[in-house]
């Protein structure tokens, strides 16, 4: 009776969320009184995840696993879990976290929870704290099975440090017909993804067009951040698909958002609403955005974006 | 081809979010409800696939005779039938398990549902349909072609998109980029009409349990409001960002 954590990796790299989700565990496995296992598919070094309280790695090394694939990924960690006989099953809130969840689900009976912020406030009843109505409402929810799935959002837990000393073992689950192949990968490189960034800096209609990106370019790249898009910008087609943030672009859970030239229509702060802090930049005092915001200049964006530039590059300088 | 689209009945994204009986019930009071946007996505796809490759297309809710308006609107828009499985939605399970036996019944080829409904989030009905029927999967699925048998998906990724090939039956979680917002439609005079002829099948549930409780509803406490920053003093916020939040 373990708690299981599956722990992703891109390139043979832990990403942040596995070891935010390898520190939940750890806290949920505290709580009950056991340990944690975590699982990994062609990881180089696991030695890291003893840092954050994982007892014992369970290590897939399978070609056939190097693109991820739902079925056969969801198949394995059932397996893991069967044999370790864990009744606690925590994975991240990325996109394939979130398509393996409900197949996993489902293979093992279990009560499936997404968007947990929190630990668990109570094991018996099983009780978490999750967002609902897109952030603007928590929803405490009891999961009733005996196996119980819990999906915890990005950024919401800390990674916390928690020596032990962890033993790797190999495992070889069977892999189901894996039903879905993947034909070819558009990823974009050496740059900081939305999903992964702390920082994103995020432009809107108030930029006047497509030309004029240069500038949120320039500010993403001194604090090392993503760029995003708001939905006209989009619709536009000013910027591709893939930056729209809002309800139904994609979610943002930084640490820090800046928008410039949003104004912060409804659909748009929803998607961003996870964010801890928040900027807005605008002309217009009345924008929705100075509502949602914790820091809020009233100004020209072709203005006062080359400034803070400057000067945080003199503050990057002095770091 | 016979395609099932999964339509969710949820507050428009305007509504006040509010809670009554003790914050245990979302308080509908005044709350105009809507299609699932990312539901709607998916709809305007499979009439893409009616109107191109003579696919039949029907929708399909778990819910309480409120949620007819709903189904109507998506009638009018052009879907052929529509069902509504006749109980309250509980938990992703308990919906993905009714709309399981509406596959089976119907002998559906592709169902295409949002990838999440923008009320509870859950994210997981699609997939859990898709297990729960031995179908293939594609979730966040911005692009579909089918061709007989085989079919062409596209599903964005965190920090781009992939392509990939599989086969019917197939359940997408579908989002924006199916097609275009601009390609969204609006139900017309004739549509309305003509939705009040179509059939709309009241089904009784097979009484799925639930596996998890919602207990109660928290609003996030109260933002407190915006620091101003002159715009001639920009290394003001830099000093904020630093010392106060300690974002950078």
């Amino acid at each position: 009776m373990s708690v299981l954590v599956y722990t992703e990796s891109e390139s043979g790299k832990f990403k942040k969320t596995a070891l935010e989700v390898a520190s939940y565990a750890k806290a949920v496995a505290d709580k009950m009184g056991t340990s944690v296992t975590a699982i990994t598919f062609n990881a180089d070094d696991t030695s890291v995840l003893g840092n954050h309280g994982v007892d014992k790695v369970l290590k897939v090394t399978n070609s056939q696993l190097e693109s991820f694939n739902a079925n056969a990924y969801a198949s394995a960690i059932a397996q893991a879990v069967r044999n370790e006989n864990a009744k606690v099953v925590i994975i991240s809130s990325s996109a394939d976290s979130k398509y393996l969840a409900p197949l996993l689900a489902v293979d093992l009976e279990a009560g499936y929870a997404s968007n947990v912020v929190e630990a668990p406030s109570n094991t018996a009843p099983f009780t978490v704290k999750r967002t609902a109505f897109t952030n603007k409402a928590f929803n405490m929810t009891t999961i009733n099975t005996d196996v119980k799935l819990v999906g915890v959002s990005k950024n919401a837990f800390r990674v916390v440090d928690n020596a032990v000393s962890a033993t790797a073992e190999d495992f070889s689950p069977s892999i189901p017909e894996l039903g879905v192949s993947v034909e070819s990968v558009d990823k974009v490189t050496g740059k900081v993804t939305i999903a992964d960034a702390e920082i994103v800096v995020s432009g809107g209609r108030g930029l006047k067009g497509p030309e004029n990106w240069g500038m949120i370019e320039e500010l993403a790249d001194v604090l090392g951040a993503a760029t995003a898009c708001s939905k006209p910008v989009s619709d536009l087609g000013w910027r591709p698909h893939s930056e729209h943030v809002g309800q139904t672009g994609k979610p943002v859970a930084s640490n820090l958002y800046i928008a410039v030239g949003i104004s912060g229509a409804i659909q748009h702060l929803a998607g961003i609403n996870a964010s801890k802090v928040k900027v807005v930049i605008n002309t217009d005092p009345e924008a929705p955005f100075f509502k949602a915001a914790d820091y809020g200049i009233v100004g020209d964006a072709f203005e006062v974006v080359p400034k803070l530039i400057e000067n945080l590059k003199t503050f990057k300088a002095q770091q | 081809m016979k395609i099932l689209v999964c339509i969710s009945h949820v507050p428009d994204t305007t509504s006040k979010i509010n809670f009554t009986e003790n914050d245990t019930k979302f308080d509908t009071n005044g709350v105009q409800f809507v299609i699932n946007p990312n539901d709607e996505f998916g709809l305007t796809r499979a009439m893409w696939f009616k109107e191109k490759q003579q696919a039949n297309v029907t929708v399909v809710n778990v819910g309480g005779p409120e949620t007819e308006p709903t189904l109507r609107k998506a009638l009018a828009i052009g879907a052929d039938s529509a069902i509504r499985v006749n109980t309250a939605a509980k938990d992703g399970f308990q919906v993905a398990k009714e709309l399981a036996k509406v596959v089976q019944d119907g002998g559906y080829d592709l169902v295409i549902a949002g990838r999440e409904s923008i009320d509870y989030n859950g994210g997981m009905v699609p997939g859990m349909l898709a297990g729960l029927t031995n179908a293939n999967f594609v979730n966040n699925c911005i692009s579909l072609e089918v061709d007989g048998n085989n079919a062409k998906a596209i599903r964005e990724i965190d920090g781009g998109k992939e392509t990939v090939s599989t086969a019917l039956p197939l359940v997408i979680g579908g989002q924006k980029g199916l097609v275009e917002e601009s390609d969204l439609r609006i139900p017309n005079m004739r549509g309305i009409m003509m939705a009040r002829q179509k059939p709309l099948q009241v089904v009784e549930p097979v009484d799925a349990q639930a596996e998890t409780d919602s207990v109660k509803f928290e609003k996030p406490a109260p933002k407190g409001a915006v620091k101003l920053v002159d715009a001639d003093n920009v290394q003001e916020l830099v000093d904020l960002l630093h010392n106060e939040a300690k974002v950078i």
